[in-house]
């Protein structure tokens, strides 16, 4: 019988994966929440825009139309849902909801390949719940999908590659880059560069960015400490305020920010799917445990690309394929099963020094946590529910929370539309500081059904409106 | 000298089980008793059906029987925020219910006779009156009624405010304190947790919820108990425009529903089918169908709903009797033994009346409310041979 696969996401790696099944002689159900595939990297601007490839996605052009072109290819061979929200798992279910239509569907499955991909790991600063605050990734998705900037004064704070990369192409795109302000120091330690240097050529072009910034005349800063964010209700974003390497206050005036440290893998599916999590003590956050194939705990479900390990695209390309013929030879499809002998070695190598880089960012653009462990009372650490540091404290010092889903029950940090996603990093760091207990012991937020917030105009299909 | 070889820890009163009984119960006994009391909790107060129900404050819709009990828990609703010192976020804004059929609104009508005589004072809104106060109900809904002084509180604050007020009060709480057995020992209890500890008393109060009829069954006395958990959801916030707790009246359980709108603005929402849930391991899930029907059925009696997003579900383990009556009071069979779980998805408005009737029970061996109605005695039958454990 053929196996029933679905696959979650057309970034990178679901592209591949549902390619691999394709090649395997599957059908796969492909899942997605956009309307169109290539994902967050790859993102396809809206029909009717007419940029090229090389002026979307720049160095990375041949890649992004391969994945665009490659996928194409697949139409009539998958069943492909797009504009479908993965809203919940259970055993071998999948529920999706069509959100135009509000249409809700059960899919059986045999393999589930879940590739969530990543957002922006957020550090809260004061300030931040002012309009005009967006992560990198969001910034970026104004410029590619809607060919607009977040401000016409723009501050990017943060750290990680992507800071570089965002503010960069905001510059090219002809906005006024304020300051670039990295919290990471300017020179990585040893065990970062040997991380970095498994892949010279990524290392390369990301200095060159840094260098094209500076020869455009942008401050770029290191080693700041974020202070405020400064504005109003009203006006929104005024300026951002940092304490720079020598210790000194600077203040850069802006109607916009966009912040980012970073990213962090989607993992609700996965713990929907009641997947075992570790902490990676590198980067200070929890992550569904996989072997090297993307298998988890739960048999049946893979994990692949940056919803498992931030691995970026390229590496994502290898996870998402290799997931999807060790789903099929697990399941004893006979030509999957094939396939995966020929290239699961090539592919786990090449993975290998993908992992080896992901250390080396890790390494050098570190997850800046004592400074949401001092964060001042009064900044708000969880926006959706306008929950302060102050608030997480109280629950901590006066009400004995020792675990961060019993603060999570007494101050409503991370209960908003969020679910903690943005904020849960952060608030997990002060409730340890607050606690005196490592990070690593204070828990973890546990995930909850909807992954994203359901509209409540849902109906199932062969209630009449949604019949095909 | 290992802790199991320690000496027993001494008390007047061993509570096993910190949800909200448990919790309240020790607080009463503390301040309007005197007692020296001890809680044992398996893991942390409040955790599942206490702290993860719906937040109701309803005395209407209940059995005649627990109307009594409910007023005296209704009463210390009323002033909770100076007993505790602590806001648990409990609004007297009314509980409304709501029929789909003229049949089920004789039902509504017949219970405003029943309970007045018990102190009870309801109001019956036909579909315009409704309409004309509330006006977001869709041509569905027929009548309804209103209890006034009755209202909604938040379960997630409720159970930990109550142990903390005991304990500052005299109680002492052991949390991640799991009781392993219980023997009978020159006429006292003495429970041995985890942890190697022994606690000693003379009376003991089984209130653990789901995980009750284990005691029981020991104690020679077994109960069904069905474990459930409630398909509870919440939307994004919306502008606060709601006052009372609000549920259908249905004989059908898949068109059971409630909800609620707090402060912050979303909606609270539960009912229908239970989700399955086990004591070992420790789950309660929500079924997916559930959900989906749950957002059907909010949409049939409130067509906005449809504009507006659910943001998260949750459950927790739930005990439910095989008659559908709390198990409240006494043993029937062990002096010193007494009893309250079952609450079959209904104790939380009911929780600090059974706080205060437990302790005068425990202090003085009798209480002014009545309470033969929920005796363990009940199921005794079969089972009467069985000698008493240990």
């Amino acid at each position: 019988m053929t196996p029933r696969t679905v696959v979650v996401g057309t970034g990178p790696a679901g592209v591949r994966a549902a390619q691999a099944l394709v090649q395997a002689g599957v059908r796969p159900i492909v899942v997605d929440e956009a309307r169109r595939d290539g994902g967050q990297i790859y993102r396809r601007q809206p029909e009717g825009f007419l940029r090229s490839h090389a002026t979307l996605y720049g160095s990375e052009a041949a890649k992004a139309q391969a994945l665009h072109g490659d996928f194409d290819a697949l139409r009539g061979q998958i069943d492909h849902r797009s504009e479908t929200l993965a809203w919940n798992v259970t055993s071998g279910q999948l529920h999706t909801v069509h959100t135009p239509s509000g249409c809700t569907q059960t899919l059986d499955f045999d393999a589930l390949i879940v590739c969530a991909g990543a957002t922006d790991r957020l550090m809260p600063v004061a300030g931040w719940n002012h309009a005009g605050c967006y992560s990198l990734g969001a910034a970026q998705i104004a410029l590619k999908a809607q060919a607009c900037a977040i401000g016409s004064r723009v501050v990017f704070m943060g750290s990680g590659p992507l800071l570089y990369l965002v503010a960069a192409q905001y510059l090219k795109a002809g906005a006024q880059v304020e300051a670039v302000l990295d919290t990471s120091p300017a020179l990585p330690g040893w065990a970062a560069l040997r991380g970095l240097l498994r892949r010279p050529r990524l290392l390369l072009r990301g200095a060159a960015l840094v260098a094209g910034l500076r020869r455009a005349g942008v401050a770029v800063l290191n080693g700041v400490l974020p202070l405020r964010i400064d504005g109003t209700a009203a006006g929104g974003v005024s300026g951002v305020v940092v304490r720079d390497a020598r210790g000194a206050e600077r203040r850069f005036a802006a109607d916009a920010v966009a912040l980012g440290w970073h990213l962090r893998a989607e993992t609700q599916l996965a713990d929907l799917a009641r997947c075992e999590f570790e902490f990676e003590p590198l980067s200070r956050q929890w992550l569904p445990r996989i072997d090297d194939c993307g298998r988890v705990s739960t048999p049946g479900v893979y994990l692949a690309g940056d919803g498992a390990r931030i691995l970026g695209a390229d590496g994502a390309e290898s996870a998402g394929r290799l997931a999807a013929l060790a789903a099929l030879h697990d399941l004893g499809h006979a030509r999957g099963r094939a396939l995966f002998a020929a290239e699961q070695d090539g592919l786990k190598r090449r993975l290998a020094t993908m992992d080896g880089f992901r250390e080396g960012l890790a390494r050098a653009f570190p997850w800046p946590h004592a400074h949401a462990a001092g964060l001042p009372d009064d900044a708000v650490v969880c926006r959706c529910e306008a929950i302060t540091a102050g608030e997480l404290r109280r629950s901590v010092l006066e009400l004995g929370s020792q675990e961060l889903n019993r603060a999570k029950a007494f101050s409503r940090v991370g209960m908003g539309r969020c679910q903690g996603r943005y904020c849960g990093h952060a608030a997990a760091e002060v409730v340890a500081a607050s606690a005196r207990i490592p990070v690593e012991r204070i828990g973890r937020l546990r995930g909850q059904a909807p992954v994203k917030p359901l509209l409540m105009n849902t109906q199932e299909v062969g209630d009449g409106g949604c019949d095909d | 000298m290992g802790a199991a070889m320690t000496e027993a820890l001494r008390s007047d009163v061993l509570i096993v089980g910190g949800g909200l009984m448990g919790a309240t119960t020790a607080l009463f006994l503390r301040r309007q008793h005197g007692l020296d009391v001890r809680l044992l909790e398996r893991e942390l107060i409040g955790r599942q059906a206490s702290g993860t129900n719906f937040g109701n404050v309803r005395r209407q819709g209940r059995a005649l029987e627990q109307i009594p009990l409910a007023n005296r828990a209704r009463a210390v609703w009323g002033r909770v925020n100076e007993l505790l010192g602590e806001d648990l976020e409990f609004v007297p804004y009314g509980h409304l219910r709501v029929c789909y059929t003229h049949q089920q609104a004789a039902r509504l009508e017949q219970h405003v006779r029943e309970v007045q005589p018990l102190g009870l004072e309801l109001q019956m809104f036909s579909a315009a009156a409704l309409r004309e106060r509330w006006g977001i109900f869709s041509d569905a809904v027929v009548a309804g009624s209103l209890s006034p002084l009755d209202g909604h509180a938040n379960p997630r604050l409720a159970g930990p405010a109550f142990a903390r007020a005991a304990q500052r009060a005299g109680a002492h709480i052991h949390e991640h304190s799991e009781v392993v057995q219980v023997e009978r020992e020159g006429g006292d209890f003495v429970a041995h947790t985890v942890d190697g500890r022994r606690y000693r008393a003379a009376q003991l109060l089984v209130t653990t919820g789901a995980w009750s009829a284990h005691f029981a069954q020991a104690f020679g006395e077994p109960v069904p108990l069905d474990v459930r958990g409630p398909q509870m959801g919440v939307t994004e916030p919306l502008p606060y425009a709601i006052g009372p707790s609000i549920g259908v009246s249905t004989p059908i359980e898949t068109e059971g529903l409630y909800f609620r709108q707090i402060a912050r603005g979303n909606i609270v929402f539960g009912g229908g089918l239970k989700g399955p849930a086990s004591c070992d391991p420790v789950r309660a899930e929500v079924l997916p169908g559930n959900t989906l029907r749950q957002l059907r059925e909010l949409r049939r009696f409130v067509p906005a709903f449809e504009n507006v997003q659910l943001i998260r579900v949750w459950s927790g383990i739930e005990g439910y009797t095989g008659d559908a009556v709390p198990v409240l009071g006494p043993s029937a069979r062990v002096p010193g033994l007494h009893y309250a779980f079952g609450f079959n998805g209904e104790g939380f408005a009911i929780s600090p009346g059974v706080g205060e009737v437990m302790a005068e029970l425990l202090a003085t061996g009798r209480t002014s409310t009545p309470i033969e109605a929920f005796s363990i005695g009940r199921f005794a039958g079969a089972r009467q041979d069985q000698a008493i454990t240990t």
